[in-house]
């Protein structure tokens, strides 16, 4: 998987998760957490909705490294190549 | 023979828009049936039957302005005969307020699309849910030629409209915040406490579960509050023109934040009886509802007690106000981690700002101060939760 493919999944599973998102809102390097004031219940499920559909583990304590989608993208890439 | 009325969801409420009906005469309903759509100041809001039976006759057209208690259908119970069926009277009035969810011509196919699979960005997916518009009929101005919201939205379609409308919203709160200041006396007891032991006891039960199966510190605090209250009947049910009236179930107000503005604070049902996993499945369907737009006239009206926790985007600390008519509202802080003296060392620990906010008319500072230090305990043995 591409890191282009990577990009658009984690654009639909927040925009899911926040319908009042749209993708070209989201920002590269901003903090989705403060720039879209997500709480921890929205974050919770954003690793719920990546879990179900990459079909990778994500612990609790690397939802720290979700919250831009640049680390994000690096962090899944990651995740999916080891 | 029953008959079905308008319901009160809540102290503030004089009339409601009935905007749709999901049932017709004829039909089939149970006890927790959805049966209709009103427009309150809460925003559109679906309303319940509390009896089984069939709908005998529909009382009040879609669009009608209904004072609460006025009957809105003729309910046959089981058992009852074929009798004679009253038709409406009463103050019935003509709304003076367009409506948001007339029927609406669905959009004219333009160039059909060959392809089984349409390209289109989640929000408009559920935007075409709801209004029951076929994505192949849109042409979409997204990447690939995917359909976005605003595509929807430029076809001449209303806005989606069972969500909730900040200007309304902010009215109902006003409305019940202005009645608790000046009905309720309120006290206020705070206490701090030292949370390492179910921080780690939560970082452990999640460290073995896959992230749906989680559970977030919020629904742990939840959890010690509908467990502690059964010791103390005095913060748990609701006041009303008799007095108090004490409630054996726990039905524990969540407060959820609107991105956007306004909050609301639906009842988790029987929160004592739930497991750890149970609650936290309910409270994330409950946020999920709240997002959408979509909750139950229940679960807005029948809060026992109530739980502000500010997450961890929040401050230390929240002095809350009481829903009426309810008799208590406990708020919880961010945890921060702070100087605590352990065995008289300074050790840097997480540290829970926890509030009772409580009606005098029903208790007193004293128990007050036992209920939240019983909070205490049942955090410090999350284990037992």
């Amino acid at each position: 998987m591409t890191r282009d493919e990577l990009r658009v999944i984690f654009v639909e599973e927040l925009t899911g998760i926040a319908p009042e998102i749209e993708g070209s809102m989201i920002r590269d390097n901003d903090n989705i957490q403060k720039t879209f004031d997500l709480d921890s219940m929205d974050i919770y499920n954003l690793l719920a909705a990546l879990h179900l559909r990459l079909n990778i583990d994500i612990p609790d304590s690397d939802a720290a490294r979700l919250l831009t989608l640049n680390d994000a993208l690096d962090y899944l890439f990651d995740t999916i190549t080891d | 023979m029953g008959v079905f009325t308008m319901p009160s969801l809540g102290a503030d409420m004089e009339s409601a828009i009935l905007v749709e009906w999901l049932k017709t005469a004829g039909d089939t309903v149970k006890r927790g049936d959805i049966i209709a759509v009103v427009e309150t100041d809460k925003g559109a809001i679906e309303i319940e039957i509390f009896e089984d039976g069939e709908i005998a006759n529909i009382l009040v057209e879609e669009g009608k302005k209904v004072p609460v208690g006025a009957p809105l259908a003729n309910i046959l119970g089981t058992g009852d005969a074929e009798v004679e069926i009253p038709v409406a009277e009463g103050p019935i009035e003509k709304a003076d307020v367009t409506l948001p969810m007339q029927p609406r011509p669905a959009p004219r196919p333009q160039i059909a699309d060959k392809l089984a699979f349409v390209r289109a960005s989640p929000a408009a997916r559920q935007f075409a849910r709801e209004n029951k518009i076929d994505l192949k009929a849109i042409k979409g101005s997204g990447p690939e030629g995917a359909i976005q919201l605003v595509d929807l939205q430029e076809v001449g379609l209303p806005p989606p409209t069972r969500g909730i409308d900040p200007e309304a919203m902010r009215r109902a709160i006003a409305a019940a915040m202005s009645r608790s200041k000046r009905e309720i006396p309120h006290y206020y007891l705070t206490h701090r406490m030292d949370v390492s032991t179910a921080q780690r006891w939560l970082d452990d039960y999640n460290a073995e579960r896959r992230p749906p199966e989680r559970v977030l510190f919020g629904a742990l605090l939840v959890k010690a509050v509908a467990s502690a209250v059964h010791d103390f009947p005095e913060f748990n049910g609701v006041y009303e023109a008799d007095g108090f009236i004490p409630s054996k179930a726990v039905h524990a107000g969540v407060a959820i934040t609107i991105r956007g503005g306004g909050l609301v604070a639906p009842a988790i049902q029987n929160a004592d009886a739930l497991s750890l996993s149970e609650l936290m499945i309910q409270m994330r369907d409950l946020v999920g509802r709240v997002r959408r737009g979509s909750f139950r006239a229940s679960e807005l009206t029948s809060s026992t007690i109530t739980v502000n926790s500010l997450g961890d985007r929040g401050v230390e600390g929240v002095f809350p106000i009481i829903y009426p008519p309810q008799v208590a509202i406990i708020g919880f802080g961010k945890v921060s981690l702070r100087p605590w003296v352990i065995e008289d060392k300074i050790v840097p620990c997480p540290v829970l700002h926890m509030t009772l906010a409580a009606d005098h008319r029903v208790s007193d500072g004293h128990r007050g101060g036992l209920f939240l230090n019983a909070i205490a305990d049942q955090l410090a043995s999350p284990e037992a939760l």
